[in-house]
């Protein structure tokens, strides 16, 4: 068997540009029947298996070894299957005002998954999309895996289902209007909401949903069409929040007005994950104006205050005794010596002149997005009621209930839209630390992490190295071998149990993996032929006491593939090839090919350039799509060294051009959003944006420390292009941007400064550009200058 | 508790607080004002951007005290009132036209900034440039960077 091609079938043969449509796959033009309920009720309300979705796992095969598993089998067909033995029901409900609801079980964090969902329903039910109404669904236990936002996952798993749904209430609704005007179900016809018959008679959804309301839950059979004519799905729609965002009446957790729930903050140690002895004095920060409760945590020192000015008032002037933390004294460069001894061996010799060889060093960066760690708790006696945004809400409501002693069942989950996420609120630290304040202060709390808080506790990216040799032998690539070597990855958001559930049922011998490698080989892929490709990841410590990390968006995708493709076009130099042709070449999957060529075209690939500016081309294969990316960066000193104030320049991308395949695009405009925001992702962790660990601390606390990207960092031109693609199933977005965005812009530094950089970000060693903030107290005072400081 | 008063959103407000807290917390923990959002509290994210007598400013870095009973504070609940009709500012409207937002939390922000950029421009006499644009240091942890470009250029072509 010849190495494979794509993935995107991969229990059918491989095609070899995209799959024929109907390969007899159950994926093709041909209808699909699905089972659904009609549930019992005063309105029509249907419900179908969230299991269903994606591909089919008894359906994959075992693979010769010479394609990589990711390959055939990727992390969103790990997670759709570990979503299948879970029966359990998502329920669409059209309601007396003949609008349709619908309760996602998943976290809104601005990745727009609520609009394409309302965009998926109003398709299905041809009802205009402002008449859809989905909302986000508290903590279902009865869920288990399937409530987990991650991976970009959610449209790959969640879309036949909620087709299935949709198509069984317009079925339902056609029955009842079939009946009520005496006509035949296949002249009826639906018009925005509205039933006709070929008479010119009509019946609003409004009235057809209490006709079709069913006594008692009933099964029944649907067929799915494929997706045509797409009135909705696939055309440009603004996000259903839109206006809410601009006007300000869009709530996040620390906008929600719970009763009695005051503004709670924590004082924390200066060393990383210290933990607090005593608290000196307690009265004094009692009788401080505001101030209603003081408590030792676990975490820190707890305060609870009328403004969450006066919690800062309080945190500053705690006199706190602090144990060690749990790097205590250590710097960066202990860390990646620890790095670089766990490192596995390479195979292949050295070869001299044959080898093309990198070490590659990534830095901790934060993982936080601009709303903070936050959450509301209310504990009560028997009882506790959370409030916040969470990607893993049963995770959240087990975690909780052990924290304050309550069964699992007592603890309501209710999960609030969430102002970013980037991996950060798989974790439920905030909501913990809330119950465990309000149960010891007795009364609700609104908590929040200062800033500060956020880059020295909070979660990062781990800290990375990626060793790569590759050789060449009769005018080819021959061998390609990566060794990735991490800070242990935190993937205790209530994955673990699913995996060692799933995992013999997993192909190809990952049974025996640990978990971190699972997730690895499940989403990294070369897909290059180099002849014998290795890529293996040793997390060296299974350490996550020590730091606090977390999956941050595209996970090891953007180290891998900067690695990657620095080599790559270290190899075309090698052999004399141009980085794009050299790699229309190697590339073994057409889907790849096709968004490089088009982002070629459309970046103007080759174009003559000045010295100290490069183009930079990179790809990336994961979340069953392609993404190419191809950049201009301008490394003139001029440009890197202009000045703004308080601010990191350095070389700036002036160009920038994303293209995507990422199947069946939902709502296009949202996908280019995804690229945008992971672009931005990516460029900083190439240039300027990490964390310094110093003494056991890292030193960056705020926005003026972490150099995340910001305006005079943006391109002055961005351009994104979602191709069209001929997959009838969606892929995954929302991470899908960050990897070839990073790889490019490394890339075009390589060839802008003849240097192949190799550690990450590129500024990283360069002298710190802000004075560090006092770690006591743990928190800045707020400046009194506002009205003099404009901007 | 001493009192202060000031005008907010074209409204007379008087609040009991403590002296020495800042505003953003007066707006949002005592007056229920919640557009203006925390993202640092020492003046550098700038997502609490707000107007004060027509001009931007930050809230976390002002304490209560220094606003008198005739400054007119304007958040973003209150921006579309400061154009004639019923509907939104145009900046707004273009950032709806542009699908700027992301998560959104920051995006009031934006939208007060951008307002007061095309103000002083003007007020120079003078078009936005691309070096106006790269010195905004409003905070977009999502990284909708080239939309707000988009969204401002728009919003300044619409603003009368």
């Amino acid at each position: 068997m010849s190495p494979r091609d794509d993935d995107l079938t991969p229990h059918e043969p491989a095609a070899e540009v995209v799959p024929a449509p109907d390969a007899g796959s159950g994926d093709g033009l041909s209808r699909r029947r699905f089972v659904g309920y009609v549930m019992g009720g005063a309105t029509l309300m249907v419900a179908a298996d969230l299991g269903m979705g994606g591909s089919r796992a008894e359906a994959v095969v075992p693979l010769p070894s010479v394609p990589q598993i990711a390959e055939a089998y990727d992390l969103n067909d790990f997670l759709t299957q570990c979503a299948l033995p879970t029966s359990n029901l998502i329920a669409i409900e059209i309601r007396e005002d003949g609008d349709a609801y619908f309760a996602l079980p998943r976290a809104e964090v601005g990745q727009g998954i609520v609009t394409s969902t309302a965009m998926i329903i109003a398709e299905e039910l041809d009802l205009p999309l402002e008449r859809v109404h989905v909302e986000l669904a508290p903590a279902r236990p009865e869920l288990l895996f399937n409530q987990l936002t991650g991976a970009s996952n959610t449209t790959i798993s969640t879309y036949t289902p909620i087709r299935t749904a949709a198509a069984i209430a317009r079925q339902s609704l056609l029955e009842a209007a079939a009946i009520s005007l005496g006509a035949q179900v296949d002249s009826l016809v639906i018009r925005a909401g509205t039933i006709l018959d070929s008479l010119g008679s009509s019946l609003s959804f409004s009235q057809a949903s209490q006709l079709a309301a069913a006594s008692e839950t009933r099964e029944v059979e649907v067929d799915l069409e494929p997706p045509s004519g797409n009135s909705v799905v696939g055309t440009h729609q603004r996000r259903t929040d839109a206006r809410e965002a601009v006007t300000g009446a869009k709530k996040f957790t620390l906008d929600l007005d719970v009763e009695g729930a005051l503004p709670t903050m924590v004082c924390r140690a200066p060393d990383l994950n210290g933990r607090p002895r005593a608290l000196n004095n307690r009265a004094a920060i009692l009788a401080m104006p505001g101030v209603t409760h003081v408590e030792v945590i676990p975490t820190g020192v707890a305060v609870r205050a009328a403004t969450f000015g006066q919690c800062i008032d309080a945190i500053r002037a705690m006199d706190v005794e602090w144990n060690p933390g749990t790097v205590a004294g250590k710097d960066a460069d202990d860390i990646l010596r620890e790095l670089r001894a766990a490192e596995l061996p390479l195979a292949a010799p050295a070869l001299g002149a044959l080898s093309v060889e990198g070490n590659f060093v990534f830095h901790f960066r934060s993982g936080s997005p601009l709303e903070p760690n936050c959450a509301i708790a209310d504990v009560r006696a028997g009882s506790a009621e959370i409030w916040s945004g969470l990607k893993s809400p049963i995770d959240a409501q087990g975690k909780v209930a052990k924290a304050v002693g309550l069964p699992q069942s007592a603890v309501t989950i209710n999960v609030v839209t969430s102002g970013g996420s980037f991996g950060r609120k798989l974790f439920s630290d905030g909501a913990v630390e809330a119950a465990t304040a309000s149960k010891a202060f007795g009364a609700p709390v609104k908590l929040m992490w200062h800033r500060a808080d956020e880059p020295r506790q909070g979660r990062v990216h781990p800290m990375t190295t990626s060793r790569i040799r590759a050789t060449i032998a009769l005018g080819t690539v021959a061998t390609f071998e990566q060794r990735h070597t991490s800070v242990t990855t935190d993937y205790t958001h209530g994955l673990g149990e699913r995996i060692t559930a799933e995992a013999s049922a997993l192909p190809t011998g990952l049974a025996n993996q640990g978990f971190a490698q699972t997730i690895f080989l499940l989403t990294q892929e070369l897909p290059y032929n180099f002849g014998v490709v290795t890529q293996l990841l040793n997390e060296s410590n299974f350490d996550f006491q020590r730091f606090n990390t977390s999956s941050v968006r595209n996970i090891y995708s953007p180290e891998v593939r900067v690695a990657n493709e620095l080599i790559v076009d270290q190899l075309a130099k090698r052999m004399r090839r141009g980085p794009y042709e050299f790699r229309m070449s190697f590339l073994k999957s057409s889907l790849v090919k096709r968004v490089l060529k088009r982002a070629a075209e459309l970046g103007e690939w080759g174009k003559s350039m000045p010295a100290g500016t490069a183009q930079g081309i990179a790809i990336h294969k994961e979340y069953k799509g392609a993404t190419a990316v191809v950049v201009e960066l301008d490394c003139r000193p001029e440009t890197v060294n202009r000045q703004v104030r308080d601010a990191v320049t350095g070389p700036r991308v002036t160009k920038a051009t994303v293209v995507i395949d990422c199947g069946l695009a939902i709502n296009p405009l949202g996908v280019e959003a995804q690229m945008m925001g992971g672009f931005s992702d990516g460029m900083c962790q190439v240039l300027s944006y990490s964390n310094h660990l110093v003494d056991g601390r890292f030193l960056e606390a705020s926005w003026d420390n972490s150099a995340y990207t910001r305006q005079w960092n943006t391109p002055l031109e961005f351009q994104c292009e979602v191709m069209e693609s001929d997959r009838l199933e969606p892929g995954g977005v929302g991470e899908a941007g960050v990897a070839a965005s990073a790889a490019a812009v490394a890339c075009a530094y390589a060839r802008a400064t003849g240097t192949m950089p190799t550690e990450f970000p590129i500024n990283f060693r360069d002298p710190l550009f802000f004075e560090p903030k006092s770690f006591v107290p743990p928190v800045p005072e707020s400046p009194t200058n506002g009205l003099d400081v404009v901007s | 508790m001493p009192r202060y008063s000031f005008q907010l959103n074209g409204e007379n407000v008087t609040v009991d607080v403590e002296e020495g807290v800042r505003l953003l917390w007066v707006l949002r923990d005592v007056l229920g004002v919640t557009g203006p959002k925390y993202g640092c509290g020492i003046n550098v994210c700038k997502a609490c951007t707000s107007h004060i007598n027509g001009k931007a400013f930050n809230p976390c870095a002002v304490p209560v005290e220094q606003v008198t009973e005739t400054d007119e504070i304007t958040t973003i609940e209150g921006l579309a009132d400061t154009v004639p009709g019923d509907g939104l500012h145009p900046m707004q409207e273009s950032w709806i036209e542009n699908d700027v937002a992301q998560c959104g939390y920051c995006q009031p922000g934006q939208i007060m900034t951008a307002v007061d950029l095309v103000r002083r421009v003007r007020a120079e006499g003078r078009a936005i440039t691309d070096a106006d644009l790269d010195a905004i240091r409003n905070v977009c942890r999502c990284g909708t960077y080239s939309r707000i470009r988009d969204a401002i250029r728009d919003g300044e072509r619409a603003m009368q």
